[in-house]
């Protein structure tokens, strides 16, 4: 299993549209620094730095080279990742790996990306992993896959539109709440059910923003986690589950689920005596790229049974003050800079068992956490954090 | 295989996807361009720890991580480290060939800037020979501001 792992420091700049006073460097270089500062360490202190990003979207090849003295990465080991909207969650992988290994101490993880260079013409950039020969769809492009997940949704349960509006309005007013957040909106279930359609039933604001922003990680050793913070939470497991996009769909099954994330849940609950999600584990920051996402995954997550997520926001279960808070940051439908993404589920999820959430920390108490990460042609990545060692 | 179906020769597809960038240039290189567009002038950032200027300037000192925050004025002028001819000419290519590109660095500088030079022999371009800025006359915030650097007198 390796050496045990903590996150010892989380740093995040601002998300927002465009950050047009800052380059893609400076901006990594904010929130390395708000990590480093947050762990109480120098970059001296790191022994390798690790970026994630999908170069596409600025255009910038080999960025990890380009924004070198902006993450601290000179003349240290370091990797560059892109694994799409899992890039995030792949790099506390990685981040895991370098530590767990014994190779290195403390390292440095840091996502980010600047949707805006691109002109926020970033789906051409996510088409070209589509197979240019026979024009196969791996479903990289969101907004029509997560449509048929909407739709597959409704038909099957018969719940009309109206709970992927709720779903929104929770996300929207977590979202008010965190001072990271991109989309700052106050929206009732009028203001969703009225927005405009993009592909039946999926709303323009149902789906999640083009944002800019980075997110940066320390992870430690448990040796130096326990000299260099009161507060490490561990990363008790994680699984990657990558799911065959040759099927074209989310799957020919009566709801097109993602069997990646199914797949994730059952190897991760199993391997931690997991049977009842909603009660051994106190929250969820899932990657929740649509309101009507968060709804089908947490069935493909098997947090509940298959057609009682729909009704869970409603009650309230998923709300800050919930049984079972589900994106107390706002989540992806909030807040999208795809190379970060993925890493602020993680690092919201940290947040929330330190304790240090601060205006949108849940009400409960939180001792562990579910993170994931969805994205490229049909990953995930499905981390348990918790506040103790087993 | 049967005759009919093999091919002549082996196919490509085309690809039609043209992604137009924008680039944030940031706070630091921001005043360093309006600068050279509004008062032709060079500036250079400082790191007092390690005694580095750096142009065009950074945020973050290369060696000790630092933010930098120390403007320096340059009079412009500098040496040649090294340079190169092109010989051909491509659209995106700033000058028509035959021209060349070098590591100029400043007088005050510790790093090297990568420029153009002009009105100058190709034949005769020395590493270490000094050299100065002319300026575009229709400057746009850009490193382009300086067309190029000449022989200085």
């Amino acid at each position: 299993m390796g050496r045990r792992v903590a996150i010892v420091g989380i740093g995040q700049t601002l998300h927002k549209k465009r950050h047009i006073d800052r380059n893609h460097t400076e901006l990594i270089n904010e929130a390395a620094r708000k990590a480093l500062q947050d762990a109480e360490i120098t970059i001296e202190d790191v022994d390798a730095v690790l970026n994630g990003n999908m170069d596409l979207f600025e255009g910038h090849n080999l960025m990890d080279a380009m924004t070198v003295e902006g993450s601290g990465a000179y003349m240290k080991p370091g990797l560059k990742m892109n694994t799409g909207g899992t890039t995030g969650g792949t790099m506390v992988a990685s981040g895991w790996y370098h530590v767990a290994s014994g190779k290195y101490d403390v390292v440095l993880i840091i996502g980010s990306e600047k949707l805006e260079e691109s002109g926020g013409n970033t789906t051409s950039a996510i088409i070209t992993c589509a197979d240019p020969l026979t024009l196969r769809p791996y479903h990289t492009g969101a907004v029509g896959a997560l449509a048929i997940v909407a739709a597959s949704y409704m038909n099957q349960y018969r719940c009309g539109e109206e709970p992927g509006a709720i779903v929104r309005v929770k996300a929207a007013g977590n979202a008010l709440k965190n001072p990271y957040s991109h989309l700052k909106l106050t929206l009732t279930v009028d203001d969703v059910l009225d927005s405009a359609i993009l592909i039946w039933p999926l709303r323009l604001l149902h789906m999640c923003p083009q944002s800019s922003g980075a997110c940066a990680i320390v992870l430690a050793s448990e040796e130096k986690a326990k000299k260099m913070t009161k507060k490490p939470v561990w990363i008790t497991d994680f699984v990657t589950s990558h799911m065959e996009a040759w099927r074209a769909t989310f799957a020919p099954d009566p709801i097109p689920s993602m069997q990646s994330q199914t797949d994730s849940a059952i190897k991760l609950f199993k391997r931690n005596g997991i049977t009842n999600p909603m009660k051994q584990v106190d929250m969820f920051e899932m990657y929740d790229p649509a309101a009507w996402a968060e709804i089908a995954w947490l069935e493909d997550f098997l947090i509940c049974e298959k057609g009682e997520a729909w009704k869970l926001a409603e009650k309230g279960v998923t709300a800050l003050d919930g049984a079972f808070p589900v994106n107390p940051s706002g989540g992806v439908q909030s807040t999208n800079p795809i190379g970060a993404t993925a890493m602020i589920r993680v690092a919201e999820a940290a947040l929330q068992i330190r304790g240090d959430a601060g205006g949108h920390q849940v009400t409960k108490n939180v001792n562990s956490a579910l993170a994931s990460s969805f994205g490229g042609a049909n990953w995930t990545n499905l981390f348990l954090l918790k506040k103790n060692l087993d | 295989m049967s005759q009919e179906t093999k091919p002549k020769a082996p196919l490509s597809i085309e690809g039609a996807i043209i992604l137009p960038y924008r680039y944030a240039a940031g706070g630091v290189m921001s005043r360093f361009l309006i600068a050279l567009r509004d008062s032709k002038k060079t500036l250079g950032i400082r790191c007092s720890r390690c005694n580095m200027v750096y142009v065009p300037p950074r945020e973050t000192c290369l060696h000790c991580f630092g933010r930098m925050d120390e403007w320096v004025e340059l009079e412009g002028s500098g040496t040649v480290e090294s340079y190169t001819v092109v010989r051909y000419s491509l659209p995106v290519h700033p000058m028509a060939a035959p021209f060349a590109f070098a590591l100029i660095k400043l007088d005050g500088a510790d790093t090297s800037l990568t420029h153009l030079l002009g009105e100058i022999d190709l034949e005769k371009i020395k590493v270490g020979m000094k050299v100065e800025p002319v300026y575009s006359e229709s400057r746009k915030a850009s490193i382009l501001d300086i067309s190029y650097f000449r022989p200085a007198n």
